[in-house]
């Protein structure tokens, strides 16, 4: 288990209150201006080499993010946007950073964008988080009022000003393009990229888009030194990550603790266990909704970071663990999850506008046992239809957790539908085109 | 019902009061110049409180006027995003989380007691027309599920028993206190802590 002094959010179940003078009393602002002194390159350099790889889900080198900026502000201003628009079913985590640990977020906010050169900085908490976004309001008026930021924030020279923006209740809106079209007022579809935000972003102007916990992480990354960051977890899987574990576990949690840490570890010591013991585990979502779920064969001996998720065919994600245990009926659990996506499609393009609502209906019948056998496939080549096929990543997070189920329990799924409408059983489905094949003397 | 039908009574005028037009002048000032069009949503919002909880069809155009942009784009973004009401909704929003994680722990137990105790369907009022519930995908407080949204507040770790001690508080006319009620607090593992104890402690 990591140790208490390694963890950087001291603050994460709010032992010691959110506010300015508690959290300088757990190192926050605490030579923030030596950092800023030490240059540009330096930041992007240490940011670098401590190998953090962003937070929100496609763990991107956040390093290598920054550097993508423009090194020189050419006519038009850099911004850099913050995305608190946490929506991804199972994670819970930037929450908790946004009602506890608001200074943190500010003190990486005031770094990051002397890191790429932005002025202004935006907060995009999505609608829900009312609550938190005053806290955090609170937290930025105190920042203001102690010169920690605005005008020669500290007076190190740089001139920082942090504006918050709701979101109303899309969870497309957490895609960095989608994003910056809602902030621009307009509805969350996403753009076309290559152009690349961090060129052509928020007004048409470079923007640099980071998750809240990778912000967030990045003061403590700095004062303690990326040596220390790296020396955490393995190589290319650095440091640490809060992990939110709910669904059927004895004590549902957010915990931080080092990459790579095993599956099994979380749960059994952090979580209080499965409900009904290990061997009553059926499946675990590893990384938020949209990651495919492990049996529970490949949970046993799984560990937790980028680079094992990819190599056990999911993935990290947001690291919102999703324990399942054989009380739960499967298929009607990721029904469930079909039709989240299919309600949270922002409609833009046509394979996942329609193939999602296409998946949420046939796992409904699925779960039912109304399908055909050969349904089975046909779903799977649905969801091979929709990945790759659309504008963002909103088609391969929808189609993932549908081919994880299939991958994993497709025994499970042949067993319950043995239906065969045509021949065998004359069963009215006044959808299907051929209906009059019902009818015995057609058939 | 949905709640992106538009309402077939719609006030003849909407004008933002005091209060509302400060925190609009206040929220276009966020934005660059030339860019007031960013403020819509939060406008929208800020009518939508004004206006007991549902958005109107003339609060969009005064809105429109009031941002100097096509009255459509006020429409696209009121009817995409799904917090915006544009029928009434009641004066307590119940809306119960069901996507998978809460549904693990008993979400649907939830929407039960809200059948029998609000009203049958969703988005119709209570008998009193003081509460009106709905279903909802999740909102991001999966560790504490299952919850619920009561306008701004969370309410969570809820379970049937729970929630109907909630719904009759609010017969009674009193307010219900919102956060976790298991007695945890935040989102720390209940009675199996092992991390930050020096903290918990200090």
């Amino acid at each position: 288990m990591l140790k208490d002094e390694d963890r950087i959010f001291q603050n994460l179940y709010n032992d010691s209150g959110a506010d300015i003078e508690s959290a300088k009393l757990r190192n926050d602002w605490n030579g923030t201006k030596e950092i800023l002194e030490k240059g540009r390159e330096w930041v992007i350099n240490e940011v670098k080499s401590s190998e953090l790889r962003g937070r929100g889900g496609a763990g991107f080198p956040t390093g290598l993010k920054w550097s993508f900026a423009p090194k020189e502000v050419g006519s038009r201003p850099h911004y850099l946007v913050i995305n608190a628009d946490e929506s991804e079913p199972g994670t819970c985590k930037d929450r908790d950073i946004l009602r506890f640990e608001p200074h943190k977020l500010i003190e990486g906010c005031l770094i990051a964008s002397y890191a790429v050169n932005a002025h202004k900085c935006y907060i995009y908490i999505r609608g829900e988080y009312f609550n938190e976004g005053q806290k955090l309001q609170t937290a930025i008026d105190e920042a203001y009022k102690n010169n920690l930021i605005g005008k020669n924030a500290l007076n190190s020279g740089w001139d920082l000003d942090i504006y918050i923006h709701y979101g109303a209740g899309a969870y497309i809106c957490g895609e960095e393009t989608a994003l910056l079209e809602s902030l621009e007022g307009k509805k969350g579809q996403p753009r076309l990229k290559p152009p690349f935000p961090a060129l052509i972003g928020l007004y048409g102007c470079p923007t640099i888009i980071n998750n809240v916990e990778t912000v967030a992480a990045v003061p403590t990354i700095l004062r303690r030194g990326a040596k220390w960051f790296s020396s955490l977890g393995r190589a290319k899987n650095t440091g640490t990550k809060i992990y939110c574990i709910s669904g059927n576990v004895n004590n549902p949690c957010n915990v931080e603790e080092e990459m790579g840490v095993p599956l099994k570890e979380l749960i059994e010591t952090h979580a209080g266990g499965v409900v009904g013991g290990w061997e009553n585990l059926k499946a675990v979502i590893p990384g938020g909704s949209s990651m495919p779920m492990l049996p529970k064969e490949i949970c046993d001996n799984m560990k937790m970071d980028f680079d094992a998720c990819v190599e056990n065919k999911t993935g990290l994600g947001t690291a919102g663990i999703v324990v399942i245990n054989n009380d739960q009926d499967i298929i009607k659990c990721m029904a469930r999850i079909a039709r989240f996506y299919k309600h949270e499609s922002c409609g833009q393009c046509t394979p996942c506008r329609e193939g999602s609502g296409w998946m949420w209906r046939m796992l409904e019948r699925m779960a039912a046992g109304e399908a055909t056998p050969d349904e089975v496939d046909m779903l799977f080549d649905v969801t091979k239809q929709i990945e790759g096929h659309t504008i963002c990543a909103f088609g391969e997070g929808s189609s993932w957790p549908v081919q994880g189920l299939i991958r994993h329990f497709k025994n499970e799924i042949l067993e319950r539908n043995k239906f065969d409408p045509v021949v065998k059983k004359n069963k009215n489905i006044p959808y299907l085109v051929d209906q009059h094949l019902l009818e015995k003397e057609n058939a | 019902m949905s709640l992106k039908k538009i309402h077939k009574e719609q006030p003849e005028t909407f004008k933002f009061n005091d209060r509302s037009m400060e925190a609009a002048n206040k929220i276009v000032s966020n934005y660059p110049d030339g860019k007031q069009q960013s403020a819509v949503m939060a406008l929208l919002y800020i009518a939508q409180r004004q206006n007991d909880n549902w958005i109107p069809l003339q609060a969009m155009k005064y809105i429109a006027k009031f941002l100097n942009m096509p009255y459509i784009k006020v429409y696209e973004v009121a009817t995409f995003y799904s917090m915006y009401n544009l029928s009434p909704v009641g004066k307590y929003f119940f809306q119960v989380c069901t996507t998978t994680p809460c549904m693990l722990r008993g979400a649907y137990d939830l929407v039960k007691v809200c059948k029998n105790k609000i009203s049958e369907k969703e988005n119709i009022l209570s008998k009193d027309g003081k509460i009106s519930w709905m279903e909802v995908e999740c909102l991001g407080a999966c560790v504490n599920a299952p919850m619920m949204q009561v306008n701004e507040d969370y309410y969570e770790d809820l379970n049937d028993k729970k929630l109907e001690e909630i719904i009759e508080t609010i017969y009674q006319n009193k307010i219900p206190k919102p956060g976790s009620y298991s007695g945890r607090i935040n989102a720390e593992p209940v009675n199996n802590r092992k991390t930050l104890l020096g903290n918990k402690n200090a």
